[in-house]
């Protein structure tokens, strides 16, 4: 079993803590892992993009091949979409958070963006900021977000919950607990959305 | 052990410390800079007395590292690949006089320019220089290739060339490390005259050199790094450098049907190239930068040899490889999603929210209104995105320091009042001695060194020039009253743009420092005063 992810979003938006609770799930169920970051000019407020691969089998490539993509995972709408040449036709799953992130005078519309993702086949939108301040904690969003897509990712629910108490276990309990909630919203999120 | 899960860079790093380096020394540079960056923040290293410090140019850098070698320790430099360019003297000469301590030069590339001005390939250099060249095709290669580079250097005293690319640089995977080494004791050069390349002793030095080149050869045939992997199908035979190869292999996961020359190693393998090319019916190279290795096999003329790659556009000429690309090559079967739809629109990236470059250019661009356009020259940082809208207000980004040399000479055309925009680790990198010539000359510019304290570009290093531009400025000649000290704030433009506006009209130099922290710094020193406090 393998997991090509790519994971989307603007500069800034914290797209490598997510693909880091991933990364370290997948590594305590013993899967192999490649992930390239995007380092450097684009991450002052441009489009950046992770390719996070993780499999059983050695990983040979870090960048994933166009078309092969199984998940495209995004905190930004519009961000989604830009790299649908990598998704999977088939098989692709395109979950991205809804809260577009304006930082362009021509951003389009947004529900052309929303119709444009209702089109892909398999595809989860989901309003993760709204879940998260629902939560009272509005800073899980991103988790929220993730956990709409744990049931595709190929790995079991305790793994990114460990993931989660390694990553932040530093910060105290109450913080570990939060996000653990907010995992779980999105997993139920996602037992419920209706395409 | 427990693997780690390091970036390329990271994995140079650990596996230079636990190589013994007594010392790292780079400028930064996208995307080399977090090798230097992680053994700044490692605890180990520290602990080791480790030096790790950031130079105020890469030529600086490779000096110091030159000096450590002499010094008999082990040393690491690194740059990206045009830091190179600036560091291209030392590095040459120091083939010449040949390394006492070990010293590794990391120089990395940047196919596609995700953040560069080129994608000059470094291959390239460490031929010229007539060394040794490492090229890992992953994280666990780059980490063993410092402990074997090391040995490579101290074997043959000659500094090795280690070149890696963006994706490797910043791909994260898991590496074991293997046992740590002890720091070595300084010692200095048998001869003592080794690095004095007088031309007497440098003809000596380079006929030593020229007479090493069988060795370094046959080392490539021997290393482990250069793997022949036989196929039945021999009608053709790849050969596959450094990150190539996980691109071949992602599109032959069950094995590759023709023979494969796997190639980290460099000057290339005689024998294995030969064993190749003579068995199969066509050779494809795959090879990320510019076509190095297939202009070796082709000569000038192409004659005799079947040769495929970037020169007959089996592989596009231009950017980096990736699986696809190598898919089309070998004429398999290529994968693509779906285009992504027409309304998606570019986000390029821009100067963050309350940036003091943003009030600069304001300021600036004001006082020009009087003047015609295409008259500024800027240099390379965050301030380059003035180029964008809504500024669009510089005309040049060509190397850093050529903002203000590019000034006078536009201004010795006769474009007065000429203006410089460079931000201040830029000047301290390069932008001094070409103030010094404008001074000399009493050039009409205008030179507005940006000061935000910091490195901002690549992620906030310290600035070589902190606290010191204006002293640096009245060092070299500017004439104190026409040096400004300004403070780039919304409430301060009309003062400040009257005081840029009265310096263009000024007949000789002028320099204005526009001061105020980079914000991005400032929030993090901010949250760890906070932090600290709360402890
Ligand atoms: C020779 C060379 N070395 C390094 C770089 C990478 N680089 C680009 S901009 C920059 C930092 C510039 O800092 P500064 O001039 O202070 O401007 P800031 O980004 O802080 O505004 C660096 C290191 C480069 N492009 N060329
Ligand atoms: S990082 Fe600092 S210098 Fe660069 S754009 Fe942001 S605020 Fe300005």
């Amino acid at each position: 079993m393998k997991r090509d992810i790519i994971l989307a979003g603007v500069g800034g938006q914290g797209i490598l803590s997510t693909a880091a609770i991933i990364g370290l799930a997948a590594i305590e169920k013993g899967w192999y892992l490649k992930q390239a970051e995007v380092h450097g000019m684009s991450q002052r407020g441009g489009d950046v993009q992770s390719h996070l691969r993780i499999s059983e089998d050695p990983i040979y490539s870090d960048l994933i091949p166009f078309g092969q993509a199984d998940m495209i995972l995004s905190v930004e709408p519009m961000e989604s979409l830009r790299y649908l040449p990598y998704l999977n036709n088939e098989t692709g799953w395109l979950v991205t958070n809804d809260k577009p992130f304006i930082n362009i005078p021509n951003y389009p519309e947004q529900e052309t963006v929303y119709n444009e993702i209702r089109k892909v086949k398999n595809h989860i939108l989901i309003n993760a900021e709204d879940i998260a301040k629902d939560l009272q904690s509005p800073k899980s969003a991103n988790v929220v977000m993730l956990g709409s897509a744990v049931a595709q990712l190929g790995i079991e629910k305790q793994y990114f919950e460990n993931a989660i108490k390694g990553l932040f276990g530093r910060k105290g309990e109450e913080v570990v607990n939060v996000n653990i909630t907010a995992l779980e919203a999105g997993i139920k999120f996602a037992e419920q959305y209706k395409v | 052990m427990q693997k780690l899960l390091l970036l390329g860079d990271e994995a140079i790093a650990q596996g230079a410390i636990d190589a013994g380096i007594s010392g790292i020394y780079a400028y930064p540079g996208t995307p080399s800079t977090e090798i230097t960056e992680y053994v700044h923040a490692s605890k180990e290293a520290s602990e080791k007395g480790v030096i790790a410090s950031w130079a105020a140019n890469e030529k600086t850098a490779m000096e110091a590292a030159i000096g450590m070698s002499y010094a008999g320790k082990r040393t690491m430099v690194c740059m990206k690949h045009v830091g190179l360019n600036v560091a291209a003297d030392p590095f040459i000469n120091a083939a010449i006089t040949g390394a006492n301590g070990g010293m590794i030069v990391v120089a990395a590339d940047d196919p596609s320019m995700h953040s560069s001005q080129n994608e000059q390939d470094s291959r390239f250099y460490g031929k010229f220089a007539l060394i040794p060249i490492l090229e890992p095709s992953s994280q666990q290669e780059a980490y063993d290739m410092v402990h074997y580079g090391f040995e490579l250097s101290e074997k043959f005293k000659v500094p090795v060339l280690l070149r890696i690319t963006t994706r490797l640089a910043h791909s994260r995977s898991g590496v074991a490390r293997s046992a740590s080494k002890e720091q070595n004791e300084g010692s200095l050069p048998s001869d003592l005259r080794q690095f004095v390349l007088l031309p007497a002793i440098a003809r000596k030095r380079y006929q030593g050199l020229l007479d090493t080149q069988p060795a370094f050869r046959e080392e490539s045939s021997k290393t482990k790094y250069n793997e022949y992997i036989d196929g039945n199908d021999k009608s053709l035979g790849i050969i596959a450098c450094g990150l190539a190869y996980n691109y071949l292999m992602e599109n032959y996961r069950n094995g590759c049907p023709y023979p494969v020359l796997k190639i980290g190693q460099y000057p290339l393998p005689t024998d294995m190239v030969e064993k190749m090319v003579d068995s199969v019916d066509r050779t494809l190279v795959l090879e990320d930068g510019y076509p190095m290795v297939e202009e070796l096999l082709t000569g000038l003329l192409g004659r005799g040899l079947k040769i495929s790659g970037r020169f007959d556009n089996t592989v596009p000429y231009a950017g980096e490889l990736n699986p696809n690309v190598v898919a089309r090559a070998l004429g398999l079967e290529d994968t693509y999603g779906t285009d992504a739809p027409n309304l998606i629109v570019g986000r390029p990236p821009s100067m963050c929210p309350g940036c003091p470059h943003v009030d600069s250019y304001k300021d600036l661009l004001e006082a020009l209104e009087p003047y015609s356009n295409g008259r500024v020259f800027s240099d390379i940082g965050c301030y380059t995105l003035g180029a964008l809208p809504p500024f669009e207000a510089i005309n040049s980004c060509v190397d850093m320091g050529a903002s203000i040399t590019m000034a006078k000479g536009a201004a010795d055309a006769g474009l007065v009042p000429a203006v410089a925009v460079i931000g201040d680790s830029t000047f301290t990198h390069s932008g001094m001695t070409g103030l010094l010539d404008a001074v000399n000359a009493n050039s009409p510019i205008t030179v507005m060194i940006l000061d935000n304290s910091t490195t901002g570009m690549t992620g906030g290093q310290p600035s070589a020039a902190f606290s010191k531009v204006e002293e640096i400025c009245l060092g070299i000649g500017v004439e104190k009253e026409h040096i400004h000290v300004l403070k780039p704030l919304k409430k301060n433009h009309e003062e400040n743009t009257a005081i840029i506006k009265k310096e263009l009209e000024y007949q000789g130099v002028s320099v204005i420092i526009p001061t105020r922290e980079c914000v991005v710094t400032l929030n993090r020193r901010m949250q760890a005063k906070f932090k600290n406090k709360k402890k």
